[in-house]
């Protein structure tokens, strides 16, 4: 969180769409009100409850997880397949795509493709329309989540019912996920337990926070709409082109409830989900478990062809989704985002995620993979976006966890550049100034040692407890969010002439 | 930028196809190919696709555990085990009387193609379990009310503790081993494969399958795993040795 010098100029309201090379502000929705990371991270900062939950949580899973890779000898030639397995189908992914469309519409279903979230969500509407059904139950979807399907149908008086246990726990305490895998890990066990106290119509009288009774609870609420479901809806880990297979990776058996018990099924899957083979299966299904939940392997995974006559839906579409992915693409450092199999252990072992939280990062994708994928899908013209390739120190442990090797901080550094460039136009940038005059300095020797003079001198003004905690306007943007250190009473060059250089 | 703006064709039909030709040329066009051009050009547009993909480098192991140097039967049994399915390992000959032995008063389903023989101790043993088949297929809300099922697999892994279904004979459509509380299934020996790579390659693309490793859990509070939510919160593994 110490780096983020840019964003101070955005937040002002002088980005402008610039130089920016992709994404599209309205691919997503931005969080009502959201303001920029710095800000968002400050307040979530002074909330003691959520840094207690985020450590208890995250700490946890980071023990297991390292002991699940470690389980494997050859956890990083995994890695380093499935890294090649996806770039190689990204850089063919038209061909793998059709194919895949071939197979699934060969097994009986109907494919669609959907450029925006707008499209994508007026598709399943008018499916949902077409079914005859006015509620749909739902898989945890990151893509829905990305595309804002639940409000879209309800818009249109359209109830969507999130059936995943931390879905439900954020739908029913009328908060927004903080997390890819696990969205209510902001909320400990009393405090689920309290939400379904206050708004879960048929809670069980004498609830505890046991977390096996929260769970019995969940069960028996989401029951009856499970066994009456007219139309599921879900997204997908992966898509198998050469088979038109789908596969949904899950923990609960709500997956399973909503992808056989309804008549229809609508997937939502992002294009880059694509997989060439059934056999990359024997390297994703390894990778994304225990970088997960750190298990040898998740509870359930459905895997299903189209349709199967007499088992499962008797209809199946599939929506496939660019919503600037194409764009993100046509970029070649940002492309490996596209990698991504939404584990989430990137978050798990983030500092700056431990202790803001998911929410500080105003988007459906929080975290280090959040803070590039954001502001690849949805451009950096807004303050909010143009401070996430901020929202990080760079440590690099995204990177070194990361199970197809996506170079996070490589990433955030090329975003960065971006967002320089998409402000360029704007008429007056101090930092750009200040980094002007700090290279015309360095250039010489001779103004390098005046400016250290100048900057002692300064000591006795700006920094007097040793450290500078605000700096007037136009350089107040650097000290907002941070302290500097003041300048010591004499440099190391001027130390240098005055001891050992006068003795020559 | 999509068909809802005006002037696109107002048909479903249209739309979709005009949204698939600007993607696959967004495609093309980020991937530095020529955006009017098909993926490929030439007679066989995937041949050259193919032929990348079959060169790809798979340094890992695809085993890694060595039937020669592991028991993988007792490896299959420990790791189900860790995620708390209970787990028997049966005697040539005690399959039907280790069927008996895990059912209790109620209702249980079996889907077609279950081998009798299997069933062949239920009644004697424990004859306040009714069976009952899958033909006419069982609404979701009489399979809710039943106790049970009980069903065969089509491979297992070791590896995971994981067992998979394909829903051929003896297995049932999905909703058979979904919507019942309680879930018994018998392994045979030779249907458990060491590793995970090998696992899959024993299944058919084709069918649909659900890969089972331990009870319904969720890791949703506080990142810990605890079971019991949607799915069956009872999972029985009976592991037969072959007769």
């Amino acid at each position: 969180m110490s780096e983020h010098a840019a964003n101070g100029h955005a937040a002002n309201g002088h980005a402008t769409k610039g130089h920016a090379t992709h994404g599209h502000p309205e691919s997503m929705p931005t969080y009502l009100g959201m303001p920029p990371f710095p800000e968002a991270a400050a307040t979530a900062l002074g909330n003691a409850q959520l840094r207690r939950n985020l450590a208890h949580a995250t700490s946890t899973i980071r023990a297991k997880r390292a002991a699940a890779v470690a389980e494997l000898a050859d956890w990083q030639q995994l890695r380093a397949a499935g890294k090649a397995i996806k770039d190689h189908t990204l850089a063919h992914l038209d061909t793998y795509l059709t194919r895949l469309e071939e197979r699934v519409t060969d097994a009986g279903g109907h494919v669609h493709w959907a450029q925006d979230a707008a499209e994508a969500n007026s598709i399943v509407t008018s499916l949902v329309r077409a079914a005859g059904a006015d509620s749909v139950v739902k898989v945890k979807s990151m893509t829905t989540q990305e595309t804002g399907l639940n409000e879209a149908l309800a818009a249109e008086h359209i109830t969507a019912l999130e059936t995943d246990l931390a879905e439900l726990i954020v739908q029913l305490g009328h908060d927004r996920p903080s997390h890819i895998l696990v969205p209510a890990i902001h909320r400990n066990r009393a405090e689920i337990r309290d939400i379904f106290l206050a708004e879960m119509a048929d809670v069980p009288s004498g609830l505890t926070d046991a977390p096996a009774e929260l769970a019995a609870a969940a069960r028996a609420h989401l029951r009856r709409a499970f066994l009456s479901a007219r139309v599921g809806i879900s997204g997908a880990n992966f898509a198998i082109a050469e088979t038109g297979g789908l596969v949904v990776v899950e923990s609960e058996g709500n997956g399973r409830m909503c992808l056989t018990l309804p008549e229809t099924l609508i997937s939502v899957v992002g294009i880059e989900k694509v997989l060439p083979s059934w056999r990359d299966l024997e390297v994703f299904l390894a990778l994304l478990p225990r970088s997960s939940t750190a298990e040898r392997m998740n509870p359930y995974t459905s895997m299903w062809t189209g349709l199967h006559p007499g088992d499962g839906p008797s209809a199946f579409h599939l929506v496939l989704l660019d919503n600037e992915r194409t764009s993100a693409l046509a970029d070649t450092i940002g492309r490996q985002a596209l990698r991504c199999i939404r584990c989430s252990a990137c978050l798990n072992v983030c500092p700056v995620y431990e202790r803001v939280g998911g929410h500080a990062y105003g988007s459906p994708y929080p975290g280090p993979i959040g803070a590039i994928i954001t502001p690849q899908l949805r451009g950096v013209t807004s303050p909010i976006d143009a401070s996430l390739p901020y929202a990080s120190t760079l440590c690099g442990a995204c990177y070194e966890v990361c199970p197809v090797a996506i170079n996070i901080p490589e990433a955030l550094v090329h975003l960065r550049a971006e967002v320089v460039d998409a402000k360029r136009s704007t008429a007056f940038q101090p930092e750009r100034i200040v980094m002007g005059a700090t290279s015309w300095i360095l250039r010489s020797g001779r103004r390098l040692g005046l400016a250290q003079r100048a900057a002692s001198a300064s000591r006795v003004l700006i920094g007097r407890s040793g450290r500078i905690r605000r700096l007037p306007p136009p350089l107040s943007g650097w000290t907002k969010t941070r302290d500097a250190p003041a300048p010591p009473p004499e440099s190391f060059r001027a130390w240098w002439a005055r001891t050992h250089g006068g003795a020559q | 930028m999509t068909a809802s703006s005006p002037g696109a064709s107002p048909g479903p039909a249209r739309r979709t196809l005009t949204s698939r030709e600007q993607i696959l040329r967004r495609i093309r066009a980020a991937t530095g190919r020529d955006p009017g051009q098909g993926p490929h050009p030439g007679d066989d547009p995937g041949a050259s696709t193919d032929a990348e993909y079959a060169a790809l480098s798979r340094d890992y192991l695809r085993a890694h555990h060595d039937p020669r140097d592991h028991d993988v039967v007792a490896l299959f049994a420990e790791r189900a085990a860790d995620y708390r399915a209970v787990v028997e390992r049966v005697p040539a000959g005690g399959l039907p009387a280790a069927v008996a032995r895990a059912l209790t008063a109620g209702l249980f389903v079996v889907p077609a193609g279950l081998p009798p023989d299997w069933l062949a101790r239920v009644e004697p043993d424990c004859p306040d379990a009714v069976l009952t088949g899958d033909d006419p297929p069982l609404s979701a809300q009489a399979l809710d009310a039943a106790a049970g099922v009980i069903t065969g697999c089509a491979v297992a892994i070791a590896e995971t503790g994981t067992i998979i279904l394909d829903h051929g004979p003896g297995q049932g459509r999905r909703a058979l081993t979904l919507v019942p509380d309680f879930h018994l299934v018998i392994v045979r020996h030779e249907q458990i494969a060491p590793d995970l790579a090998e696992g899959l390659s024993r299944l058919d693309p084709g069918r649909p399958h659900t890969l089972i490793s331990g009870p319904s859990a969720t890791s949703d509070i506080e990142l810990v795993r605890v079971e019991g939510v949607h799915g069956p919160r009872n999972l029985h593994l009976l592991i037969a040795a072959p007769a």
